[in-house]
């Protein structure tokens, strides 16, 4: 193979796993808007506050330090003790459950029956509150986040592919893990909705909401689990990116990149969501590598959401989504 | 008691489609004109223009925009940023390329330009809907926030890659560049401010208002019943991305008088004049003055008190002010849908029973 083409395909690869990564942060809006139809901007925030919480209770820092400090004149910044990760893990996934309570309690229980427009500017305002929360909480400066992840270049893939090609592949052990925990989060999600009972209230509801109230399924109970689940899928979300470049406000974007992954996959559907996610992930880093350099570069920022508007035009389902029948 | 039909007999039919037809509306309507035009001028000072008055005119102008096509029309945009930064680049090139020409003209063709390419990003809304647009429109915020960082021409080729505004005159006052007078922005914008609103409120009164509502309304019922979708979709567009051009030039010109794209006109932009549309409320001009100037004044007021009065680092005051925005939005959305402009409606509602209500 000639020189260019192994350029390319290292870049499609890693585009692969980036795209993976997208795919995480886009499983968590399908899960959301096919149980209860809203389409939830705040979930990359959420990924944030996750990622956030986790440096804060893995460093023991005080919450609303900086609060605190303010109003009483005081210098408190950490507890001074460090908590394995497994602990802060458990901890922050208690805490995202919590979340997902308080959301239901506070906001979503007041806003049934609401146009879901509404919905949905109802979850960029809970963006921006999470947002704030969080950095009053554990403060906004870029944060290390490290759960003991495997990071840098993968010596097994570059030995084994520079036997084959004669040219090494450069690929972040980081993303092959998260590759790997994507694929058992998919596996456990679809498990759980398949064979288990609340897994198929959860199809019930996301099939008929009248109907499944009508055979007795809480909705209220299924939204609140529906929103855990989102929360440790951003979790899981927020570990990876937060691992790969810092906890920091640009986590929160991520939500802003799954959102052409979507509307390629169809909102309605895990699998689309992950091969949107691959799509997407793979054509950005290829179009960078072959167009960029002729228009500027730097044309990962809009690539992703032109290519949805375009394929859109075309098939305004998305790839795997229900077909959208209107009647008067 | 004084706020009633009654007693005010209509003897034209101008008299009765008058876009005021209670007569308090009307005198309360003068007085605001009157204190805007006549007082506000001699009182203004260098903070309470740029702090206050001058943006709120300024994000009036985009958030009428925006309720044109989101509250009238129903085609939900997340790229007013974009538009903007095309409004303010095309009046930049104006501006530098006929220096001779007055900077109202500029202006205006500034929104024209930009009408122009929200046409072109509103193409697809004839095939996507809802959400799937939303998202859409973010492919105009990015691309455009983009082409404007990248390509040279757009920003003559200054090492900073910065647009600054130079001075341009009115009838010989300055009203862009370091020189202006606070008096002079604040009147320059409220002058393309009031005839602005007043076509706005004209043309949503018309029938290509009822137009833009029906299609809101169903789509496909509009189409059964005669409503070109084609023209009017796209004419939304037009109308909404003039109105958000011409906002976003005088952001730059009069406002900002230096812009880096990125930084003026990211997709924070976009969400902030969405926030004041719905705040406001979706439908109702009035509703865009009230959620512009909601969203102006309160992070001034926050920062006052928090900063100003109980000593608070800034970066602090500013993540609170993150969390009462949207704290806000969510308590707004529960409590009154409809946003501020119901609350008004229900007003003026009880204020016509007031003080015998049965």
């Amino acid at each position: 193979m000639s020189e260019q083409l192994l350029y390319a395909a290292e870049a499609g690869l890693n585009g692969l796993m980036a795209g993976v990564l997208y795919a995480l942060v886009a499983l968590g809006f399908v899960l959301i808007f096919k149980a209860s139809g809203i389409f939830n901007y705040a979930q990359g925030v959420l990924a944030l506050f996750a990622a956030l919480t986790l440096v804060g209770f893995q460093n023991g820092q005080v919450p609303f330090a900086h609060l605190i400090n303010a109003i009483f004149g005081t210098q408190i910044h950490e507890f001074g003790w460090h908590l394995p990760a497994v602990v802060a893990i458990l901890l922050t996934g208690a805490v995202m459950v919590l979340l997902a309570i308080l959301i239901e309690r506070l906001i979503l229980k007041h806003l049934v029956n609401q146009a879901p427009i509404i919905l949905f500017m109802a979850t960029i305002g809970l963006a921006y509150f999470l947002e704030g929360f969080g950095d009053i909480m554990w403060g906004a400066d870029i944060k290390k986040l490290d759960v003991g992840l495997p990071q840098g270049i993968s010596d097994t893939v570059e030995s084994v592919t520079d036997r084959l090609f004669g040219y090494g592949f450069f690929i972040d052990r980081l993303d092959i893990v998260a590759t790997v925990v994507a694929a058992l989060l998919v596996l456990t999600l679809t498990l759980f909705s398949q064979f288990t009972k609340y897994g198929r209230a959860l199809r019930a509801v996301a099939d008929d909401h009248q109907a499944a109230l009508s055979v007795g399924i809480s909705l209220r109970f299924i939204w609140v689990m529906v929103w855990s689940i989102a929360g440790i899928v951003a979790l899981v979300a927020g570990v990876m990116w937060g691992a790969k470049s810092g906890v920091q406000f640009s986590l929160s974007l991520i939500a802003l990149k799954a959102l052409p992954v979507l509307m390629l996959g169809g909102f309605t559907s895990i699998p689309g969501a992950i091969v949107g996610g691959l799509i997407i992930g793979m054509g950005e880093k290829l179009f960078e590598f072959f167009i960029g350099p002729m228009i500027g570069g730097a044309t990962e920022n809009w690539f992703a959401y032109v290519l949805a508007l375009l394929f859109l035009v075309f098939r305004p389902q998305g790839l795997f989504g229900e077909r959208i029948i209107e009647r008067v | 008691m004084f706020y009633r039909e009654a007693g005010d007999f209509k003897t034209r039919y101008v008299d009765d489609s008058q876009t005021f037809p209670i007569r308090f509306d009307r005198w309360r309507y003068y007085a605001v004109l009157a204190v805007a035009f006549g007082i506000v001028p001699f009182l203004i000072n260098d903070y309470w223009a740029n702090a206050v008055f001058v943006p709120f005119l300024i994000y009036s102008i985009a958030a009428i925009g925006l309720n044109i096509l989101t509250g009238y029309c129903g085609q939900v945009s997340l790229g007013t940023g974009g538009f903007m930064a095309v409004g303010a680049y095309a009046c930049y090139k104006l501006m530098t390329a006929f220096p001779e020409v007055s900077i109202l003209i500029h202006v205006l063709l500034a929104g024209g330009v930009t009408a122009l390419v929200g046409v072109l990003f509103g193409l697809p809304s004839l095939r996507i809907k809802g959400f799937y647009l939303a998202v859409a429109t973010l492919a105009a915020q990015f691309f455009l926030v983009w082409l404007f960082n990248k390509v040279p021409w757009f920003y003559n080729y200054s090492a900073s890659g910065q647009i600054n505004a130079p001075e341009r005159t009115i009838f010989g006052q300055a009203v862009t560049g370091a020189a202006t007078t606070p008096a002079a922005k604040y009147l320059f914008c409220l002058v393309i401010l009031f005839a602005l609103a007043w076509l706005a409120r004209n043309l949503t009164r018309g029938t290509i208002g009822r137009k833009w509502m029906a299609i809101r309304d169903m789509d496909i019922a509009a189409e059964i019943i005669g409503v070109n979708p084609l023209t009017t979709k796209l004419s939304a567009f037009a109308v909404s991305s003039f109105f958000i051009g011409v906002a976003g030039a005088l952001f730059f010109a009069v406002y900002l008088g230096a812009a880096e794209v990125g930084e003026a006109f990211g997709i924070q932009k976009s969400f902030l004049v969405l926030f004041m549309v719905i705040i406001g409320g979706l439908g109702s001009i009035f509703g865009s003055f009230a959620g512009a100037a909601f969203l102006v004044l309160m992070p001034v007021l926050l920062k006052n008190l928090l900063v100003g009065t109980l000593g608070w680092p800034t970066d602090l005051a500013a993540h609170i002010e993150l969390m009462i925005v949207g704290g806000l939005i969510v308590l707004f959305l529960i409590v009154e849908p409809h946003g501020l402009a119901q609350l008004w409606r229900l007003a003026k509602e009880k204020l016509r029973l007031w003080p015998f209500p049965h």
